[in-house]
């Protein structure tokens, strides 16, 4: 058997696999909240629950209308966009003047109910949805095997991720979003519709999530409470890499999902907490975060 | 002193932050082509003017007609809209946006603007400066793209508050040189101004304001047999 530090090869690349694959999701969901966070001034708490309804209207859809794999990639992020701004435009735009501790505690309850009703329709077993036939299989490397889903996993996050970020800081409504960040008002007195550049945004950071939610359907089971155990790590990830930072959340994600691999092999019993742990180290040395601006 | 092209009309113009009632019935008006300045101590309202115009503040109530165009309860980018554009007295660069990003980025909301050439033209060291980092630019630097920005949106009233503030001497003549090509080329510029010697030297008529209110009104040919007068609104 092949070793590299006295860790079986296999079984290194395994977990770094896995790990990659954890990292690829808190990146696409961590980018969202760091969208959501820059332009609303809104910690959204209900972002593990719309990566739950992602992976539900899939598997809705599957059940019920027959849409395969390619169609629930369109309609979930759409459908789950659509949700969130009817949330925004109902409720989060009531928000914006005050602390963020009052969007915080909105989106948590209703994460809460959210959970609560899909929990309530679907019980919490979970639902199993089949790898699409198209990305079925594996690749065996030599040194390990690679699962093509998996493999296409993190592709796909990658895409998303390095699309957002190219929208953001290379294009003219990316630069409007980065301006209506620093200071709205003033964007909004040049002409530009801000409020309905809010929702939109609101929109899209959810609807990351709700593709998220689709990729990790035939990863995960389909379970209502696939957010609430995934968003606490996303969190933790958003503190570390710097709260509203685009480019640090998606690094971040990435390398601590790797981390969290890693330490599975050496020693397993710190797995589950590492990432916490980095987080303390992080807010003590630098509060802001590895890529926040100020103090 | 009411002329009927007048092209912002201000009367009783009222404006709240939260509870804090600031303005008590502004009334003054800028007719086209003019410049005109805001004259007045510190706090007495003069921003506040300025942001009520432009839809930045929450509560206001009268009216301040645009082209005959009512804008108190207008949201800002309607407002803006209309061809009026704000150079802020914080200057508002910014810092994620390059210098290029922050002066393409206010939207030409008319025609008849002027083109990127020109304006590079009348401020060449923001072309040097391009690339770097909107808040890296020197202090003068910044207002200079601060007014540079508003210029290619087609807005015919310009509200310039405080252009000269903690800037170095010959930075305010060049910015006095262009408020002066800025009103030759046609724009109608509402001018915040501490420093009236420098407002002596690039506009039509001064207002003087006290406790968010019109106390004065002075015709800069005026000025001059005023200077006592206006010393003591000013308290200097
Ligand atoms: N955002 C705000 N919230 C509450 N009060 C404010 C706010 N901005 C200004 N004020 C108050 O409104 C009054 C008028 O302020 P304003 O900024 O309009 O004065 P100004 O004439 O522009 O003064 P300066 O010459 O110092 O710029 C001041 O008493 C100020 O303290
Ligand atoms: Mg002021």
């Amino acid at each position: 058997m092949m070793t590299l530090f006295g860790i079986p090869t296999a079984a290194l690349f395994g977990q770094l696999l896995l790990g990659l694959i954890n990292g690829a999701f808190y990146a696409m969901l961590s980018l969202g909240l760091a969208l959501i966070f820059g332009l609303l001034n809104i910690i959204n708490f209900s972002h593990g629950a719309q990566y739950m309804m992602g992976a539900f209207v899939a598997w809705l859809a599957l059940t019920y209308l027959g849409a395969n794999y390619w169609v629930a990639l369109v309609l979930a992020p759409v459908a789950v966009a659509a949700f969130g701004i009817v949330l925004e435009r109902t409720m989060l735009s009531r928000l914006y003047k005050l602390d963020h501790l009052y969007g915080l505690l909105l989106t948590f309850g209703l994460a809460l109910i959210i959970e609560g009703i899909f929990r309530q329709l679907y019980g919490i077993s979970g639902m199993p949805y089949a790898v699409p036939k198209e990305l079925a299989g594996g690749w065996n490397l030599g040194f390990m095997y690679l699962p093509i889903y998996r493999a296409w996993v993190v592709v796909a996050s990658l895409v998303l991720c390095l699309g957002t970020w190219l929208l953001i800081e290379k294009t003219k409504l990316g630069a409007y979003l980065r301006a209506a960040t620093e200071n709205p008002a003033l964007v909004q007195a040049f002409g530009i519709n801000v409020p309905v550049m809010i929702t939109l945004t609101y929109g899209f950071g959810v609807a990351l999530a709700g593709i998220a939610g689709v990729l990790a359907a035939p990863i995960y089971s389909v379970n209502p409470l696939m957010g609430s155990n995934l968003i606490i790590v996303v969190f933790a990830v958003v503190v570390i890499g710097g709260m509203g930072s685009i480019l640090g959340s998606v690094v971040t994600g990435f390398m601590l999902g790797m981390l969290e691999g890693l330490t599975k092999v050496i020693y397993p019993e710190a797995a589950s907490t590492v990432i916490f742990m980095v987080m303390v180290v992080v807010l003590l040395i630098k509060p802001a975060g590895l890529f926040g601006k100020g103090a | 002193m009411h002329k009927p092209d007048a092209l912002l009309k201000v009367s009783g113009l009222e404006a709240w932050y939260g509870e804090s009632h600031i303005l008590h019935g502004m009334d003054f008006e800028v007719a086209a082509g003019e410049v005109v300045t805001l004259l007045g101590r510190n706090g007495a309202g003069k921003t506040t003017t300025m942001k009520s115009i432009m839809g930045m503040v929450a509560k206001r109530k009268g009216s301040a007609t645009f082209g005959g165009t009512e804008t108190v309860g207008l949201a800002s980018n309607r407002i803006a809209r209309l061809g009026i554009a704000l150079c802020p007295e914080e200057r508002g660069i910014f810092a994620s946006l390059n210098v290029r990003e922050n002066m393409v980025l206010p939207p030409v909301v008319q025609e008849g603007g002027m083109s990127l050439d020109e304006v590079y033209g009348l401020f060449p060291r923001l072309l040097e400066r391009a690339s770097s980092q909107g808040t890296k630019l020197s202090g003068g630097e910044q207002q200079m793209l601060a007014i540079a920005r508003i210029l290619r949106t087609g807005a015919k009233l310009l509200l310039l508050d405080e252009p000269t503030e903690g800037l170095a001497p010959v930075i305010v003549q060049h910015i006095g040189d262009i408020i002066r090509q800025l009103k030759s080329r046609g724009f109608t510029i509402l001018l915040v101004e501490q420093n009236f010697h420098f407002a002596a030297t690039v506009a039509d008529r001064h207002y003087v304001v006290e406790h968010g209110k019109v106390i004065d009104m002075i015709p800069n040919d005026q000025l001059s047999q005023s200077m006592d007068k206006l010393k003591g609104y000013l308290g200097v």
